[in-house]
């Protein structure tokens, strides 16, 4: 029998599981997905009321293989800018893609494809399907400098190091905001000196922005990256995602956009990525596309949509500030301002493996190994226990 | 950089087209025509830009230039394209015969009651939409493989059928062929002459090779059996059969239950593997069960087989993307492994499935009194269909005084009828008629209502007699 050799795969334990809340002394701080102050999975007002108008009534026909038209114009809106002149300029080739994972595949398929000498150069660390996806793409991968884990910021001397050590042209992926895992970005000067020598070694910035307005609440500010080498005349790509931002992880939906030189070769690349989705998934799936549109589309539910990604946003800061002046109050004689100074999500603790290992069996905390803590799980009501866990196994020093 | 960019243009362009476009970027450059030239202006400010930054900047600004220059138009999609030029079209007797998408009587694209009812019951309940583990929701793999093989079959007893949700059909079918290149490497697929369109865009692109086998006779606008099975027994053994469940897209041609008993046999002695692709399950006959009847007979026998489903037609979801690909293993232990490596293939792909069509499916086909009503509902379509099919027929009849047997469409079942046209024949039927159909002759039932019969006959009548 044939399958019978087939091996089994063991889940990365870096991966994100499904939620799953198994007694009160366990405190799940795996996953990016957003939790409430009750560590409750959160559906945002503005989609439930999105989703009251479209149920039962909008037909289901295939979208277009490069996705929903509406969807495509709100989101590029976002990412390059109400007024951005590109947009006018209808300069930029947009597909709806399969959230983030899916719009960076469909660029690592386009690089493979149009670029096939090229390799993409990737922070040390990232998220781990990052990896993955530009294998499975069969693009070579090259890594480069990010994380600094004694001062845990960014470091910032070996990066350029990097980029001006890389061959003229290099793709790089660059986290437009909310660093993952380590939560640690660039400041707006070190993003423009990035730019500058981006354009000294004509490198091509691929940008995965997934998680715009809930980095520091305001979706404009946290573009600032893209828009400095946009200003800087770079010609991007970028991934975006609606899955954190607007709590549509499983609808599955983002955007892969390309900034091209014209309006006729913008044509020329949507109709090269419409042709790597036809034989992957055919065209993308409707629903989440028509909660995005629904919402992006009316003032006032766009509106709602702001304040509420704003306060998911300052209820993570919120928690990393609590969480900073626990253990500063326990004590600690450790520094704790990364927790504060890092953004979005996560924050890389600086615990080791066996740091981690140890809340886990001691505490029943779960993180994953490399010491980062989804602060989306975070609540007023565990908050305390965490910071007395972590100090516990962390002030022998 | 500068070599870099104009060798990617000059691979679709004439060396002195590529120097053109190198003079044209110097010329813009010099300008200064492009909006991203002028903010260097504010780079006095930047303490990086130092004195020596005049020669820097002439090579910085160069490269701002496209990377995919050289990069040309895609063909428009040869299914999926033709409803495009269908909406481009302004003629009022436009018929649109393209794309494998029911419409009712009135050519409305239709949401089924129980569809509409699961939407509303998931509304109610007011779920969240947390991320979907990378296989998708257990409740929509369990009713699909139950669907699939009937929930009393040993196979599912067994928990021999590693299910894992995809993107519909196409999504399905994609994974399939990952696996196949991961784990059969050399291994090829052998794919029916004709098939669906995107069948071979799909092995392509996952680097599977595949090749023909004799399916469509002309002549007898009817199966070549001989042929396909004289071409299975000559593929390599351990081929991948790509076969189609029930109303083969586009022929509408399937086999009979004895012929696919000599399929399976030829199958088992070169010790293939067949490869489902059922997309019509319900549509074909009416009856689900009937329609998994040829997949059915082939678990009987205890062989190992991949099936990948789709629930775009059967269920309207077309474009929620909701389908799954099932494999059905020699073990229960042997199932578990290869639902891992599926996995592991989908999640550098898109991470996890999107949850609203699978909810539904689960909703409908979990829930016995909406399950009998899609039963009703996918009789009225498939009865729909089996109508125009003979109003189609009884025009063509009447009409046609060449004496021409035009029964196969009598006799080809599902969505799509092969009509026989060539190419230049169904240039005509669009060009002369308005009426949009795929060039390889394929017009699709779905999307004609008995009040346009006749003048689809007419159109038939015209372009099969009077264009060669």
């Amino acid at each position: 029998m044939l399958l019978l050799n087939m091996p089994q795969w063991d889940q990365d334990l870096n991966e994100e599981k499904p939620y799953c809340d198994i007694g009160i002394t366990r405190e799940y701080l795996v996953q990016g997905a957003y939790r409430d102050d009750n560590g409750k999975p959160v559906v945002l007002e503005c989609v439930r009321e999105a989703e009251r108008r479209i149920a039962g009534n909008a037909n289901m026909e295939y979208l277009p293989m490069g996705g929903s038209i509406k969807m495509i114009e709100e989101t590029v809106k976002l990412a390059y800018g109400e007024d951005s002149h590109l947009i006018k300029d209808k300069r930029i080739a947009a597909v709806q893609a399969l959230s983030g994972t899916g719009a960076c595949r469909l660029f690592a398929d386009f690089q493979k494809r149009f670029s096939p000498d090229s390799q993409i150069y990737i922070p040390v660390p990232t998220w781990a399907n990052h990896h993955n996806i530009w294998r499975d793409a069969q693009v070579p991968q090259r890594t480069y400098h990010y994380y600094h884990p004694e001062s845990r910021g960014l470091d910032f001397a070996a990066l350029m190091d990097d980029i001006k050590n890389a061959s003229k042209g290099s793709f790089f992926l660059l986290h437009a905001c909310a660093h993952n895992p380590t939560g640690v970005d660039p400041s707006e000067e070190q993003w423009k000196e990035i730019s500058y020598q981006f354009k000294v070694k004509g490198h091509f910035a691929f940008f995965d922005m997934a998680y715009q307005g809930f980095a520091s609440g305001d979706p404009e500010r946290d573009a600032k990256s893209i828009r400095i080498f946009l200003e800087d005349g770079h010609l991007i790509g970028c991934a975006q995602s609606y899955a954190k931002n607007m709590g549509l992880y499983g609808q599955r939906v983002g955007c892969l956009s390309v900034v091209c030189e014209d309006e006729k070769q913008a044509v020329a690349v949507k109709s090269q990525l419409q042709q790597l989705a036809r034989p992957m998934y055919s065209n993308p799936p409707v629903h989440g596309a028509l909660i995005v549109s629904t919402i992006l589309g009316d003032p006032d539910l766009k509106k709602l949509w702001l304040k509420e990604v704003k306060d998911m946003a300052d209820r993570i800061i919120g928690m990393r500030t609590a969480l900073r002046e626990n253990l500063e109050k326990l004590g600690s004689p450790l520094s704790w301002e990364h927790v504060t100074k890092q953004i979005g999500m996560f924050c890389y603790s600086g615990m080791t493996p066996e740091q981690v290992d140890r809340l886990t069996s001691e505490f029943h905390i779960y993180l994953t190994r490399n010491g980062r803590i989804s602060m989306a799980g975070v609540t007023t009501g565990n908050v305390g226990y965490l910071a007395n866990a972590i100090h516990e196994i962390t002030k022998s020093g | 950089m500068a070599s870099t960019m104009l060798s990617l243009a000059s691979a679709s362009a004439s060396p002195s087209t590529s120097l053109a476009l190198q003079n044209n970027r110097m010329t813009k450059l010099i300008l200064g025509t492009s909006d991203h030239t002028t903010l260097w202006g504010t780079k006095k400010s930047n303490p990086f830009v130092k004195t020596k930054s005049r020669g820097q900047i002439t090579m910085a600004v160069a490269v701002n230039v496209s990377r995919f220059e050289g990069i040309p138009m895609a063909p428009p999609d040869p299914i999926l394209g033709v409803s495009e030029a269908f909406k481009a079209d302004t003629d009022e007797m436009k018929l649109n015969l393209g794309v494998g998408a029911y419409r009712t009587e009135e050519l409305q694209p239709y949401v089924l009651d129980v569809v509409k009812k699961a939407e509303n019951l998931m509304l109610e309940r007011g779920e969240n939409k947390e991320y979907l583990p990378i296989e998708g929701l257990a409740a929509f793999n369990k009713v699909t493989a139950d669907l699939l093989f009937g929930a009393d079959n040993p196979v599912i007893q067994q928990q021999r059928v590693a299910t894992v949700q995809g993107l519909s059909g196409t999504g399905s079918l994609r994974l399939a062929a990952a696996l196949i290149e991961r784990y059969f490497p050399g291994a090829k697929v052998i794919i029916s002459s004709p098939t669906w369109g995107n069948h071979k865009n799909i092995f392509n692109d996952a680097r599977v090779p595949w090749s023909e086998y004799r399916y469509y006779d002309p002549k007898t606008v009817g199966l070549d059996f001989d042929g396909m099975m004289s071409d299975i027994k000559e593929a390599p053994e351990g081929s991948f059969v790509l076969l189609h469940g029930c109303a083969h897209n586009p022929t509408g041609i399937d086999p009979t239950p004895e012929q696919w008993e000599k399929i399976a046999d030829v199958i088992q002695e070169k010790n293939h593997i067949p490869f489902f692709d059922v997309a019509y399950q319900g549509f074909a006959s009416g009856s689900l069960d009937a329609d998994a009847s040829s997949v059915r007979l082939f678990a009987a026998r205890g062989m190992e087989l991949l099936v990948a489903q789709s629930y775009s037609k059967n269920l309207g979801l077309y474009s929620e993307r909701i389908g799954a690909i099932n494999v059905l293993c020699s073990s229960a232990d042997a199932a578990v492994r290869t639902k891992s490596q599926l996995k592991r293939l989908a999640r550098p792909m898109y991470s996890n499935p999107p949850i609203h069509g699978a909810r539904i499916v689960a909703n409908v086909v979990g829930n016995p009194a909406l399950f009998d009503e899609w039963k009703e509902e996918m009789e009225m379509m498939a009865g729909r269909i089996k109508s125009v099919r003979q109003k189609l027929f009884d025009s063509l009849t009447a009409k046609d005084k060449s004496g021409k047997d035009w029964s196969f469409i009598l006799k080809q079942i599902g969505m799509f009828s092969f009509t026989g046209l060539n190419k230049a024949q169904s240039d005509n039927m669009t060009n002369r008629w308005h009426v949009y159909m795929t060039k390889d002759g394929r017009i699709s039932l779905a999307g004609l209502s008995s009040a346009k019969c006749e003048y689809l006959a007419d159109a038939i009548i015209d372009s099969f007699h009077n264009v060669k």
